[in-house]
């Protein structure tokens, strides 16, 4: 056990104990350490003007990401580095060329969601060479402007390439430092507020969880954060599992993938897009970069939102849960893990291991549409998820259609599948399907979309299906990479 | 054409040189901005033995509060005091317009889901934050009027006098119009999603003496409502602020209440106070842009000319008057964007309802008034079968020759004398490509069956100066001191537009210095006094002048000691850029200020402007309250999808009317900001309230302003050249904070132009706001329907 809590405050040893087990990043930046450079915008993840880059140990490589301070718990950051706006400045006073590249280019006006983008656009310079501007957009997807209506800001993340690239912090020094300060103990934090425990190994988070089965399980807290800046909640203890390399592996087992549950959506997105591009675009439009950044594809489940992005496209996959319990662990299918809104199949200490993800069938067509109001970096009014499979003969054999926000959980259309199985995939069995909608959802209305418009997206989403496999030359859609492809 | 995706633009090089007037200067803050150094008022390092309040807000959105037990509150760990309006030395009133309808602290009628009832101080923000949720409160419900319709049914209250502008005999006009239709439009609210939300920062002094740090766009009105609720003088009270982090209208009078609370906090404990709510909290208490019902008939001909408009813009106003007054007001003075109604009615109807007090928003009411006016051309172009665009033109001020005289009288009879609205369109026209675009559009729409595309281009007219005559006024403050260097001050506060970098490079020409020799100082009512809000896109005009003002009166000082010191003629002295010629010898600014000083001269003074030839009769709906015009225009390429209604914006291409820019930089980012703030309006950003009152879309994760991938893949933004305002105003520049956003209203019509095509382009689309893919769809499906297809 150690019970210190130990990290990198740009090239600063920081040590603490006791902490505040849900002590946000940003408050101890601006209340703790007078860093007022990151702001609170929203305090729920969704604005960016609290953006961080954090460096962690990747399977021994440093890897910078941009996350959002205002969500993030302070001591899931153990045995990290944490660089702000204020780090990024030469020691000699002079500006960084993304700050630079932001100065010449008139990329703020208020200024007050500028250091977060300024961070966002760092992490981007770190991380790539003369990226698209469609990359740049979603590398500032997590973060609003409401002044500039960003062309400045578009052009300055094109010209901080073109400026002095010398970086200026050494990233052997730091791997170094967060390398010695890794161990395998359970950091094990206590305050008047709370426990805080991170085991370093799956054995040790099993034991944990049986041991204090009323305990919050954190992830990558971009749901749980908001529990505590908006709902106020005090959460007693808390168990982090952000230290478990184990849980972060990702293993392609020849026709499924294996997804440890801690793999963020950033990591998981590459593999699954391997699968397909209608799940790379469905993981481009999941959050902000920094939410991708931290949120976790376990979170994602575990969590039981009613539309969670991912679950209906792995619902339609047939993935399936390794959930861990004590010594035991057991696998179910995914759609029945969900079993009422808010409420899983996860019994008393057990805990999402794993998702096991197969890969498409030979012959099977696959599709997935989230329809949102604004279209990226929102959480989707519908999301459909369709994987047919289809036989020689033309005869659709078999049907996995998921929906989320039809319904209080990620959910099957069983009703509508079986209108399709055994039929040809034409306008006929598409419309037949969508007169069977209705037995399978009745969607409530809500400030993302009425319960009316819900259930025609539904069926609407299964003609865009069929004209996107039968009528390639049909244009189907407006934004996104599968539109982008259009414009070259 | 360029596009977004190659765009490179030039470095510009931070000001030091001189000469800046008309120069694209970088924001005075930008370093710090992207260093984090900007500091806001958060940011201010805390003084000593501050304190922390927190509002505790109404559950009900209508009622009474029966009792209110607040013993649990002052319980909770962390808390110091509560405070409810008994604790108010002064008024329990924050009314902007002194209406006495704006408590500070409800004390039994609830009028809004939100509004505040107490407020609790603690050690920590967290502390307070959290005991605010604890209080017992009991109320009597009483049924919400939450909308337009819904207040209509109730008896139709109304906070505030209605306005009746009227031109001509508007029923003999409709009667004998040829044509004649009816139709009604219902605009959507916007939420300003200032990124630094709502703050106060209050530290008492002696005596009565309270100095309030506040993110406010009208430091003065803060002065008076703080004097006004601790019941001490204007005098005794100081607000400052350096920079908001954004306000487009919000921290005009919505900044009051968080800052008398902080005061009144500060006063009873004699500590320092900050008030900061949570984002959530800040929408939910705050109030947005008004929504609108736009019911109007007009009477046209099948040329497609407007002979007669009568309309009723009916707003949801919220439960006080705020704002709402001016703002309908001005929805009416823009129901004819650039238009010519041969006769006209428009009345306005500010609703009472028991949601937020909508207040100022970027364009505070033209913006729906506008979006009115071409509702009604695209009626008029869909009833004729005529192209919208030709509709516009042929409706347009002054007409086309041989129309006679007269077509220049708007609805409030003013005259407009600037009009160039028929050159913008024409060269924006030209330049994006309008026509052969158009109809390459319309074929490719009709080989594809599911995604269509839109064109449209819509003019912008929007009246400069504030209604209210007597806001339009400002002062400044000006120090040169001994070493050359100048503290400039003015009344004008910074929220992200520039205005600082602006007014200061007025000065740096006037005086021939480098900015780099400006001093910006924090907007505070200590320097300049009896300030007017910096709001209706004056700030430059008003702040420029004046701060040319004092720079005058120094010069000429300066002028007159140097030709008695140097002998010369007082004609013969000139402040050239980086030097002052006296006679025939070149002295440093530095040189003339210090022996200027050795001489006695005063080098400080004060500057004043009021502008000229603006009057207003609001009863007879008479006068000119406008002292110009900014035109512009935009040119939108969309396209949507038929099958779920989502859209993208493709192409933009605006030109717009600066005058002579004083910052071309500066100005396009407005423009650019503005277009896409005011897509936003029309297009993602909803407001949605619940069957109880209750605000559903009151965080980022809701509520869905546009980010970057919104942008169009194309924006072509170009300032109309060697068009100087034709007043004299500074540099002849024009205004340009509120004009562009309605450029957006392009968008809206190219999304209408895309739907009307599912209909071969027979049946008006007649898209509400905001304009949602939800919206789009079913317009689609309406068209469809109606069109028989």
């Amino acid at each position: 056990m150690r019970e210190t809590l130990r990290f990198l405050l740009g090239d600063e040893l920081i040590e603490i104990a006791p902490c505040d087990p849900t002590l946000t990043v940003l408050d101890w930046l601006r209340l703790e350490r007078r860093l007022t450079g990151s702001k609170e915008g929203c305090a729920e993840g969704d604005c960016g003007a609290c953006t961080v880059v954090v460096g962690r140990l990747d399977r021994c490589r440093l890897r910078y990401e941009a996350i959002n301070a205002c969500i993030r718990f302070l001591p899931t950051l153990d045995g990290c580095q944490i660089l702000t706006v204020e780090h990024l400045k030469r020691p000699d006073g002079s500006l960084h060329p993304v700050q630079q590249a932001m100065v010449d280019c008139h990329g703020s006006q208020c200024g007050f969601c500028t250091p977060g983008i300024v961070m966002s656009l760092f992490a981007l310079w770190l991380n790539e060479n003369t990226p698209s501007v469609a990359r740049i957009e979603d590398a500032l997807a997590g973060n609003l402007c409401r002044c500039t209506g960003y062309e400045p800001i578009i052009a300055a993340a094109q010209r901080m390439y073109h400026l002095d690239e010398a970086e200026w912090f050494d990233r052997d020094a730091v791997a170094d430092t967060l390398r010695a300060l890794a161990d395998m103990e359970t950091l094990a934090l206590t305050s008047p507020k709370g426990r805080f425990l991170a085991p370093a190994t799956v054995n040790a988070l099993a034991d944990l969880v049986m041991a204090h089965p009323q305990a919050t399980l954190v992830a990558g807290a971009t749901d749980v954060g908001l529990w505590v800046t908006k709902g106020m909640r005090r959460l007693d203890p808390v168990i982090s599992l952000g230290r478990i390399e184990a849980l972060r592996e990702i293993a392609d087992r020849g026709d499924h993938i294996v997804f440890g549950a801690m793999a963020t959506h950033a990591e998981v997105r590459p593999v699954l897009a391997s699968l397909s591009p209608q799940l790379d675009e469905l993981m481009r439009r999941f959050g902000g970069e920094q939410v991708r950044n931290a949120g976790t594809i376990g979170g994602n489940i575990a969590n039981g939102s009613p539309i969670g992005d991912l679950p209906p496209a792995l619902i339609a996959l047939g993935a399936s849960l390794v959930l861990r319990r004590g010594g035991e662990q057991r696998d179910i299918p995914l759609e029945d893990f969900f079993l009422d809104y808010r409420k899983q199949d996860r019994r008393e200490g057990e805990f999402v291991e794993a998702v096991i993800v197969p890969k498409l069938p030979r012959d099977a067509e696959f599709h997935i549409s989230k329809i949102s109001k604004r279209f990226d970096e929102d959480i989707s009014a519908v999301c459909g998820a369709f994987l047919l499979e289809i036989g020689r003969d033309g005869w659709i054999t078999d049907a996995r259609l998921a929906y989320g926000g039809l319904a209080g959980i990620p959910k099957r259309a069983l009703e509508t599948e079986a209108a399709l199985i055994g039929r040809a995939w034409d306008d006929a069995a598409v419309d037949d399907a969508i007169l069977a909608l209705p037995r399978d959802f009745t969607p409530l209305s809500d400030m993302r979309a009425s319960a009316g418009y819900r259930l025609a997206m539904a069926g609407n989403l299964l003609r865009r299906f069929l004209i996107e496999t039968t009528r390639p030359g049909v244009e189907t859609r407006v934004a996104g990479l599968l539109a982008e492809a259009r414009h070259g | 054409m360029a596009d977004a995706r190659q765009r490179q633009d030039p470095p510009i090089q931070p000001g030091v040189t001189v000469g800046s007037l008309g120069a694209s200067r970088i924001h005075d803050s930008a370093a710090r901005h992207v260093a984090g150094e900007a500091v806001y008022i958060d940011d201010i390092a805390a003084p000593e033995g501050l304190l922390h309040a927190y509002l505790g807000l109404s559950r009900i959105a209508h009622g009474r509060l029966v009792s209110l037990d607040l013993a649990p509150v002052l319980a909770a760990p962390g808390v110091v005091a509560v405070l409810t309006a008994a604790d108010i030395p002064g008024v329990n009133d924050i009314s902007s317009t002194h209406r006495h309808d704006e408590p500070v602290f409800a004390t039994q009628t609830i009028l809004h889901h939100g509004q505040p009832l107490f407020a609790v101080v603690g050690e920590t923000r967290q502390a307070a934050r959290h005991a605010a949720a604890l209080a017992l409160a009991v109320y009597e419900e009483a049924p919400p009027v939450l909308d337009v319709a819904a207040a209509r049914a109730a008896g139709g209250t109304l906070v505030t006098d209605p306005l009746k502008l009227e031109r001509g005999d508007v029923a003999a006009a409709l009667a004998a119009s040829p044509r004649r239709l009816k139709g009604s439009m219902t605009i959507g609210g916007q939420d300003h999603f200032y990124l630094e939300g709502q703050i106060a920062l209050a530290i008492p002094g002696e005596e009565e003496d309270m100095q309030v740090f506040s993110s406010t766009q009208h430091p003065s009105e803060v002065q008076h409502m703080v004097a006004q609720v601790l019941g001490v003088g204007s005098h005794a009270v100081t607000i400052e602020v350096r920079r908001m982090g954004g306000g487009f209208g919000g921290k005009e009078t919505q900044s009051n209440l968080f800052a008398c609370v902080a005061a009144l906090a500060a006063r009873k404990l004699k500590r320092p106070v900050k008030l900061r709510p949570d984002r959530d909290d800040d929408m939910i208490i705050t109030g947005k842009r008004h929504d609108f019902v736009c019911d109007y008939e007009i009477g046209f001909d099948d040329a497609g000319h407007i002979h007669a408009v009568d309309a009723v813009y009916a707003a949801r106003c919220g439960w006080n008057a705020d704002l709402s007054g001016p703002v309908t007001d001005r929805a009416l003075f823009h129901m004819d964007n650039c238009y010519f109604y041969p006769a006209v009615r428009a009345r306005s109807e500010p609703l009472l309802t028991h949601t937020v007090s909508n207040t100022a928003f970027r364009g505070f009411g033209g913006p729906q008034g506008m979006v009115g006016a071409e509702r009604f051309i695209e009626e008029v172009a869909f009833a004729t079968g005529l192209d919208p665009l030709e509709v516009r033109r042929r409706n347009l001020y002054g007409g086309t020759p041989g129309e006679g005289p007269g077509r220049d009288l708007t609805p409030y009879h003013q005259t407009v004398t600037d009009n160039i609205a028929g050159e913008v369109i024409a060269r924006l026209e030209c330049s994006c490509d309008y026509r052969a675009r158009q109809a390459a559009m319309r074929e490719a729409n009709a080989k594809s069956p599911i995604v269509k595309r839109g064109l449209a281009l819509t003019p912008v007219k929007f009246g400069i100066s504030f209604t209210a005559t007597w806001y339009n006024q400002a002062g400044a403050l000006v120090h040169v001191y001994t070493d050359g260097t100048v503290m400039l001050n003015h009344g004008g506060t910074e929220m992200g537009q520039g205005l600082y970098t602006k007014v200061a490079q007025v000065v740096a020409q006037s005086f021939g210095i480098g900015l780099d020799q400006i001093k910006i100082t924090a907007t505070t009512t200590g320097k300049v006094p009896n300030t007017s809000a910096t709001a209706a896109s004056s700030g430059s005009d008003l702040n420029g002048m004046a701060a040319l003002d004092a720079c005058e009166t120094i010069k000429t000082r300066l002028v007159a000691f140097a030709a008695q010191h140097w002998q010369e003629s007082p004609d013969s002295i000139v402040f050239r850029q980086g030097f002052v010629q006296v006679g025939a010898r070149e002295i440093a600014f530095v040189d003339l200020v210090k022996a200027a000083y050795m001489g006695r001269v005063q080098l400080s003074a004060t500057g004043f402007y009021a502008t000229p030839k603006i009057h207003w009769d609001r009863k007879a709906g008479r006068g000119q309250p406008f002292y110009y015009f900014a035109y512009g225009a935009a040119a939108a390429e969309v396209a949507i999808d038929t099958l779920t209604g989502e859209y993208k914006v493709e192409r933009v291409d605006i030109l717009h009317d600066c005058g002579t820019s004083l910052n071309p930089a500066i100005d396009k980012g407005q423009i650019e900001g503005g277009f896409i703030q005011g897509m936003g309006w029309l297009t993602t950003e909803e407001l949605v309230w619940d069957e109880k009152g209750v605000l559903k879309t009151h965080a980022p994760s809701t509520y869905k302003i546009p980010v970057a991938s919104d942008r169009p893949r194309i924006v072509n933004v170009a300032l109309l050249e060697d068009a100087p305002n034709r007043e004299p105003t500074i540099h002849r520049s024009k205004a340009v904070g509120e004009p562009p956003l309605m450029l957006a209203i392009s968008v809206l019509h190219a999304l209408s132009d895309a739907v009307a095509s599912v209909g071969g382009h027979r049946v008006c689309p007649r898209l509400d706001t905001p304009a949602t893919p939800e919206r789009v769809l079913a317009a689609v499906e309406r068209v469809r329907t109606e069109a028989g297809l």
